[in-house]
């Protein structure tokens, strides 16, 4: 792991003042001043009711309303969107021959824009030959060791990101649509106590920061829901795009815990219950985040 | 009000604590810096000092984050072959290295730009505009730089 | 760095002479800061693009000098008068001397 370029590494020490009263429900918030509230835009109403009535929120809101003005500006046009020159070379590489069988992505799938629309919004899916869900990034390498006759490619290769990004772009707009009855139950289940389970040595769980706390201060970062939409995101911080399980691992790591592996079964049930939680929010890949 | 460069004569002299509070500015960044700002500053103006005004930096009062940071820059020129705006150069005084970027603009251009800029912690930006007959002018913004719980 | 693609979009192709074209561009760089440190500790080099562009018919309009205070995938928005038709010539130059370019056409009727 690379150390950051300007590195700002009070992290922990925001964290700890957290957990000052680890077990208290209702953690105070850093009361932000006047000027920090009123350039923060109001989060609420920008949301939509929850699709089930076991939903933890009154509103179901996009991390995009927790950003800044001018965060929300870079997103809001394509063009200066820089995650789009993932979604570019994802694109590039949908036609691109790879691997022994002499296929590209759109040797089976065709065009992308017809084949894939909605497709990844409703990921994680149940895949009955290996009898477990699988996220988008497992099912592309899946498509690539078995048609492709290609190597796999590895959980944060830019190019792994950029085909994730890619596809879940063309279900842009569309609600996120997971499943989870049937087999994918336990799965829901195991996602949801692992969601609520606190961890590491400042002893918080993902619902510390997400479902209690969201709209209110940590240190100086605003707290969302913790929606999984936007995802691969271009992070501001990292200049690049960040898929959800390396996000979820860096979560981790900030409450010093060690965190679950990328792919790890714990990681795909807690997408799982996440992708739940935000249950008809729009797919907005590549989002733009802090 | 005064130019940035006149509060740092001020310290000099002495009565730089009160300048600087009168400013809202913090006193935070390595010394080893500011001089480098200054002196990336004398050697862009060649030696003049620069007037406030003219230039406008635009910038979040408080930034996302640090690392991506949007800022546009423009001139009150006329961009004529006779008047125009050589040169604005942008330095942050509480950057490992002050230099940010220099725009370098011509009749055919308007006095305009944006860009996306790394910032260490809060501080001080600076753009300092030559103008094809040498004067200089120069506007200041501070941004705040936040250490995040998690963001950062 | 041949397969760099960058992103260049012009509000219009066509103006009046005398009318002004906004440019915006967006290219895939990491812009290593040459302050970062591997895992081992040791400083990872300083590899940015240094300098950019924006010619017409091998005139520089606007140009720029890059610091490691450009934020990766370097963004650029900005605004030409152009006198004449021709190509608009986009340029990167990197640490390592290595180019990446890009050509639009514009007309100035």
């Amino acid at each position: 792991m690379m150390v950051h370029p300007y590195p700002l590494a009070l992290t922990a020490i925001a964290l700890v003042a957290l957990a000052v009263a680890p077990h208290a429900q209702d953690m105070p918030s850093a009361a932000p001043s006047a000027k920090e509230a009123s350039e923060r835009p109001a989060w609420q109403a920008h949301g939509l009711k929850p699709q089930s009535p076991d939903s933890p929120f009154e509103e179901v809101v996009s991390g995009l309303y927790f950003r800044s003005k001018e965060t929300q500006d870079m997103q809001a046009d394509d063009f200066n969107n820089p995650g789009f020159l993932a979604v570019e070379q994802g694109e590039e590489l949908w036609s691109k021959v790879d691997g022994a069988a002499g296929k590209s992505c759109a040797s089976c799938h065709d065009a992308a824009s017809t084949s894939m629309k909605g497709v990844a919004a409703a990921y994680p899916k149940w895949n009955g030959k290996l009898a477990k869900p699988v996220n988008l990034e497992q099912r592309i390498d899946i498509c690539r060791t078995g048609a492709l006759k290609a190597e796999p490619w590895a959980f944060g290769s830019p190019e792994l990101t950029a085909m994730t990004a890619y596809i879940r772009n063309q279900s842009r707009g569309m609600p996120v649509a997971v499943k989870v009855d049937g087999p994918m139950t336990p799965w829901f289940e195991r996602g949801k106590a692992l969601y609520y389970q606190r961890n590491g040595q400042l002893d918080l769980a993902c619902a510390s920061c997400h479902e209690k706390n969201h709209g209110k201060y940590l240190r100086a970062d605003f707290l969302s829901q913790g929606q999984s939409n936007g995802f691969p995101v271009y992070r501001l911080r990292d200049q690049r795009l960040v898929p959800l399980h390396e996000r979820m691992e860096g979560c981790m790591q900030d409450v010093r815990a060690t965190p679950f592996k990328p792919l790890s079964d714990e990681f795909l049930a807690l997408e799982t219950y996440v992708a739940w939680r935000g249950l008809g929010l729009p797919v907005e890949t590549p989002a733009v985040r802090n | 009000m005064t130019s940035p460069f006149n509060r740092r004569q001020a310290l000099a002299l002495g009565t730089g604590a009160v300048a600087a509070a009168a400013l809202g500015l913090r006193a935070g960044p390595a010394l080893a810096a500011k001089a480098a700002t200054d002196e990336a500053i004398k050697a862009f103006t060649r030696g003049r000092e620069p007037v406030r005004g003219k230039v406008k930096l635009e910038l979040p009062e408080i930034a996302e984050n640090g690392n991506t940071v949007p800022m546009t820059v423009s001139v009150d020129a006329p961009m004529t072959k006779d008047s125009f705006v050589e040169e604005v150069m942008i330095v942050a005084e509480g950057n490992p290295n002050p230099g940010v970027i220099s725009f370098h603009f011509t009749p055919s251009s308007v006095a305009e730009a944006n860009t996306r800029i790394r910032l260490a912690e809060t501080q001080n930006v600076i753009a300092v505009a030559r103008m094809n007959d040498g004067s200089v002018f120069s506007d200041v913004k501070q941004v705040k730089v936040t250490i995040g719980g998690c963001g950062g | 760095m041949a397969d760099v693609k960058p992103r260049i979009k012009l509000d219009k192709k066509e103006v009046a002479q005398g009318g002004v074209i906004e440019v915006k561009t967006l290219v895939s760089h990491t812009m290593e800061s040459g302050q970062r440190k591997d895992k081992d500790g040791k400083t990872i080099p300083r590899k940015i693009l240094n300098t950019f562009t924006c010619d017409l018919n091998g005139k520089t309009l606007f140009s720029a000098n890059l610091e490691s205070a450009v934020s990766a995938n370097p963004y650029f928005q900005f605004k030409i008068r152009p006198e004449e038709s021709g190509t608009l010539t986009f340029t990167w130059t990197d640490d390592d001397g290595s180019k990446i370019q890009a050509t639009e056409q514009i007309k100035v009727a």
